[in-house]
């Protein structure tokens, strides 16, 4: 065969290349992602660049308590945002909130999505009982409002950061599993899975080397989406009193704590963690939007 | 008199952010009442494109950006999109692979049809529901009064074809084009079909542009035989002339290359390389890179499109046969 | 004749799921649980390099059978012979050997092959995992395999989408060539291909008989492409075998009405422009398929005994099967 002029397609654009440059043309979706990841970046550095340790008692002083936006403590230190009623400084324990409100939403996204694609690709995988059962049990777990769901778990569960993400994490996995459920049944129909059976592979790599992987992309989106999702999930839980413990607190814990000075005009002391959380979601839901429309065919021309 | 359907140097262009694609590339060609015009040619060579073109059917990124369309003399490149409602389903009809792409898969067939005959002439329901059923009748459907109320899923793959040929005939149009009506078709399905058309066109006088890969199809249909390669038409001529005695090295290779002119169990003669890339053209014949006639001066310039014989046009510098 | 692959009074059912409106049908009534015969008792040999051309309408069983006959799918009823045994007996190292001898090139070029994985590894993951091939070896056996079916070596780290069509295919058939097979199952192989390149694919493919004496179901509804490659073909309809011939045989003189029905509506480049006198009525739905021979309401010959009684398939002429009551009781 060879007169056959072997000239493949050179690798000008590849899929991800592509991607991103798509991803890039729309202003709006690429300042979000910057937004995004400059949040999480000033969380990871929280304990270098912010002012003081909000939780280490010896940094911080009783007398310093309420002070307003812009005022200067006693011993001259500046409370760009203010102090709450321990006299700690609001920025400081804004980026540590933000710090514990993104772990927490990011670690119980990623273990729904480790249960949640895992047994969804098994359902559409084997069909069948296996999937009858698994997706009933999604069912019933999707019947049920999620923040129901997480605030009998904490009761029974008690307090802590495992515990919330662990509540989060059950929270969510229904989603990915019906998601990834839906991807799979299509993607199984595809001769290359037949190819794989026909080569005779074991059916864990084929499940998980060669249907997961082309499962993944729409789930790229729900887990964005979830991210922001799971943070306003963990605020709820934490503003009710039963999420993350008093001495870690979250953007919800902190909101609850200045919550009820709000009336007596110390407004700083829940708004500035609420317009954090507000912008932080936001953003997150902008990119999952953008990522959205562009992983969606049928929006493509 | 002029034909019903006269295309000249008809360009139609994608613009994509890879560059701009030149899906039609000065297409000439024209087609008489009840004649049938082939237009065949592999995968990406514009076929659908120049069929869509002559619809008013070309969406953005796409655009018409040279040439002229006449519908009986009537110009239609340029037309608003309110000319283009009185002559599109009415005039011009097509009828796509798939035939879903006309029919509304939630709605009853009749609802279907008679929306169809509504939106161009004022009649009444009852009168509507009678034409739709005797066109049901003509295009071979058994008992088409109870077919009339079902929905297109309750159909076969070639009655669901059936029906999407009866809403093209619903008006009379006076042009037809059929873009692979039949690929999807069984063997004896696909038959059934193209004997219908050719019924039919007979009747009705329409003037036909098939469209499709197969030159067994349009061998046995058409009167003419336009072959497309990479955007141009690159032969054209009455269909028994170009098959028996082929003027361009591909429509010659691809003839070559059909198992049946081939002697049994040996290797086929094949058309080396694959199909260029629209947006990677050669500069000359884009053919050149698999052509085994190709010379020199095939690789400089874009061969112009030339007569050959009495009644066909080849674009080629060096043709198999100069034929008187 | 010694089969190397057979299937034997191969049956296979399936059993639909009722779709949605026949869900609401079923609040007010009792569901009636709707089964596919799409296979009814097919028994069909490969010998050792022989090529056997697979034709049939949509909807025929043609993909099930090969589907069967590649191991993918299990039979409801019957058997399949591996080299005279039982693939169902075998287990472990023997099943595996069987499973990997026959070998599917499937229709779509694209989604056949793993948009994610690079041609190295699709083409070599099987013989690695197997063992056919040692994992410092790999890489040159995937370009040696690669320059058998016209691919440039240089081309292993790309992925499926930077490929034409035709080389698609060509990686489809060295992915299969892998695990050193001795049948290939076709399934329609070359219908989604370029009429330019389909006769590049075809020469490849007998190229490869002749040098690894490789044995071919060849599955096609193209009567022309059968015609030229197969040594013996069967037609099947709505899930029976109607006749199996050599090649020369059938298409010389077909012995069933509807292989009549079928040459005749093939559409031939060298008739030219003449009327089409079709073989009339639907294909009907497997769902419900008519009683007797299958064929009845389409046969031009069908008598009274055609809709009571199934023909039997029987030998008409050495080597020659059909089945149909003309051929006498
Ligand atoms: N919307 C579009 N945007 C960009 N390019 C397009 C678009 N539609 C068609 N094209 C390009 O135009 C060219 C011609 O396409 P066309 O669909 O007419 O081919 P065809 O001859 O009908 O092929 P087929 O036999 O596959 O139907 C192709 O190269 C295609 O990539
Ligand atoms: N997974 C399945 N579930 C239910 N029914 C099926 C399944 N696969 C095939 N069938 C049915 O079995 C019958 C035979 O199908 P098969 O795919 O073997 O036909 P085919 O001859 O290959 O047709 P085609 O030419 O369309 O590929 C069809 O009626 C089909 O609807
Ligand atoms: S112009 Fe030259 S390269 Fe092109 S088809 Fe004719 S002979 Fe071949
Ligand atoms: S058995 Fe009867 S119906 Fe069937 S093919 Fe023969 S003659 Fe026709
Ligand atoms: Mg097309
Ligand atoms: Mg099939």
């Amino acid at each position: 065969m060879s007169d056959v002029a072997i000239e493949a397609i050179p690798a000008v654009e590849t899929p991800l290349r592509r991607f991103i440059a798509d991803y890039c043309a729309n202003r709006l979706a690429l300042a979000a992602l910057v937004v995004v990841l400059v949040l999480a970046l000033l969380s990871l550095l929280a304990p270098w660049i912010a002012p003081q340790n909000p939780y280490d008692l010896t940094q911080i002083s009783i007398f310093d308590n309420m002070l307003k936006p812009g005022e200067r403590s006693m011993d001259g230190n500046l409370f760009v945002l203010g102090t709450d009623e321990q006299g700690r400084d609001m920025l400081s324990a804004m980026l540590y909130g933000l710090k514990m409100s993104l772990f927490v939403g990011a670690a119980s996204t990623a273990m729904g999505l480790a249960v949640g694609v895992s047994l969804g690709v098994t359902a559409a995988y084997f069909g069948g009982r296996i999937d009858a059962a698994i997706m009933r049990l999604v069912d019933l777990q999707l019947s049920f409002p999620a923040i129901l769901i997480a605030l009998i778990l904490l009761a029974v569960l008690g307090k802590g950061v495992d515990k919330v993400i662990l509540a989060l994490t059950l929270v969510q996995w229904a989603y990915y599993a019906r998601t990834v459920r839906g991807n799979a049944l299509v993607e199984r129909r595809r001769e290359y899975i037949e190819a794989a059976q026909c080569l005779a592979l074991p059916r864990s790599r084929i499940i998980f080397r060669h249907l997961l992987p082309n499962c993944m992309a729409p789930l790229i989106v729900i887990a964005t989406v979830q991210v922001a999702h799971a943070i306003s999930l963990e605020a709820t839980l934490s503003f009710l009193g039963v999420g993350v413990p008093i001495t870690e607190p979250s953007l919800g814990l902190l909101i609850s704590n200045g919550y009820k000075y709000i009336l007596s005009g110390k407004y700083w002391v829940s708004l500035f963690p609420g317009l954090l959380l507000l912008f932080t979601i936001l953003t997150i839901n902008l990119v999952g939007d953008h990522l959205r429309d562009l992983l969606n065919p049928r929006l493509k021309t | 008199m002029s034909a019903t359907l006269e295309v000249a140097g008809l360009e139609t262009h994608f613009v994509t952010r890879a560059g701009v694609v030149k899906a039609v590339d000065g297409v000439s060609f024209s087609v008489d009442r009840g004649q049938v015009l082939g237009l065949v040619g592999e995968s990406g060579s514009g076929k659908t494109v120049t069929g869509l073109s002559i619809m008013g059917l070309v969406d953005a990124p796409g655009r018409i950006a040279g040439g002229s369309i006449k519908l009986a003399g009537k110009e239609l490149v340029g037309l608003d999109e309110r000319g283009w409602r009185t002559i599109r389903g009415r005039k011009i009809a097509m009828i796509f692979q798939d035939p879903m792409m006309t029919l509304n898969p939630v709605l009853r067939v009749d609802t279907q049809m008679i929306e169809a005959i509504q939106a161009h002439e004022d009649v009444a329901n009852d009168v509507a529901r009678a034409r739709c059923r005797d066109a049901l009748g003509r295009v071979g459907i058994p008992s088409p009064e109870e077919r009339l109320s079902a929905y297109p899923h309750q159909f076969s793959g070639g009655m669901r074809q059936r029906v999407a040929i009866a809403i093209a005939l619903l008006h009379n149009p006076d042009l037809i084009i059929a873009d692979e009506p039949t690929t999807a078709l069984d063997v004896t399905i696909q038959a059934q079909i193209i004997a219908q058309v050719q019924k039919l066109a007979a009747e009705t006088g329409a003037a036909i542009v098939w469209v499709t890969h197969d030159l067994a199809v349009v061998s046995g249909l058409s009167d003419r035989l336009a072959v497309m390669y990479a955007g141009r038409i690159i032969e054209e001529g009455p269909t028994a002339e170009v098959l028996t005695r082929p003027g361009h090295p591909y429509t010659a290779g691809l003839l070559a290359s059909l198992p049946i002119n081939n002697p049994r169990g040996r290797p086929l003669n094949q058309i080396p390389g694959s199909t260029p890339s629209l947006l990677r053209l050669p500069p000359g014949c884009p053919f050149a890179p698999r052509c085994g006639a190709c010379q020199d001066d095939c690789t400089v310039t874009r061969p112009p499109e030339t007569r050959f014989g009495m009644d066909r046009r080849l674009r080629c510098f060096h043709p198999l046969e100069a034929s008187a | 004749m010694s089969a190397l692959i057979e299937a034997r009074n191969v049956s296979k059912r399936f059993a639909r799921e009722p779709d949605l409106a026949a869900k609401i049908a079923g609040l007010f009534g009792n569901v009636r649980r709707e089964v596919v015969h799409a296979l009814d008792s097919v028994s069909l040999a490969v010998a050792p390099g022989e090529v056997v051309g697979l034709v049939g309408e949509s909807g025929s069983g043609k993909s099930t059978l090969g589907r069967i006959l590649a191991g993918v799918w299990e039979p409801t009823g019957g058997d399949v012979l591996f080299d005279g045994c039982r693939t169902a007996d075998l287990s472990g190292d023997e099943r595996r050997k069987a499973d990997l001898a026959v070998q599917m090139v499937f229709q779509d070029p694209m989604s056949s092959l793993n948009p994610r994985m690079r041609v190295a590894d699709i083409i070599g993951e099987a013989p690695l995992f197997h063992g056919v091939a040692a994992k410092a070896e790999v890489a040159a056996y995937v370009a040696d395999l690669m320059r058998k079916v016209g691919l440039d070596p240089s081309f292993a780290d790309r992925y499926p989408h930077q490929f034409s069509g035709g080389q698609r295919a060509r990686i489809g058939i060295a992915r299969a060539l892998a695990v050193k097979p001795r049948v290939i199952v076709a399934d329609e192989a070359i219908a989604a291909l370029d009429v330019s390149i389909q006769a590049q694919v075809i020469n490849l493919f007998m190229q490869l008989r002749a040098e690894f004496g490789l044995a071919y179901l060849f599955i096609s509804h193209d009567l022309g492409v059968v015609r030229h490659l197969a040594d013996r073909v069967a037609i099947l309809y709505l899930g029976r075998i109607v006749e199996i011939a050599k090649a020369d045989e059938l298409f010389a003189a077909p012995n069933h009405p509807y292989t009549q029905a079928l040459l005749a509506n093939m559409p031939k480049v060298e008739t030219g422009k003449h009327a089409f006198a079709p073989l009339q009525g639907e294909i009907p739905s497997p769902l419900n398929p008519p009683s007797g021979c299958h064929f009845h309401p389409r046969c031009p010959f069908a008598t009274a005994r055609c809709s009571d009684e199934v023909p039997a398939l029987k030998e008409i002429a050495p080597g020659r099967l059909a089945a149909c009551h003309l051929n006498g009781p």
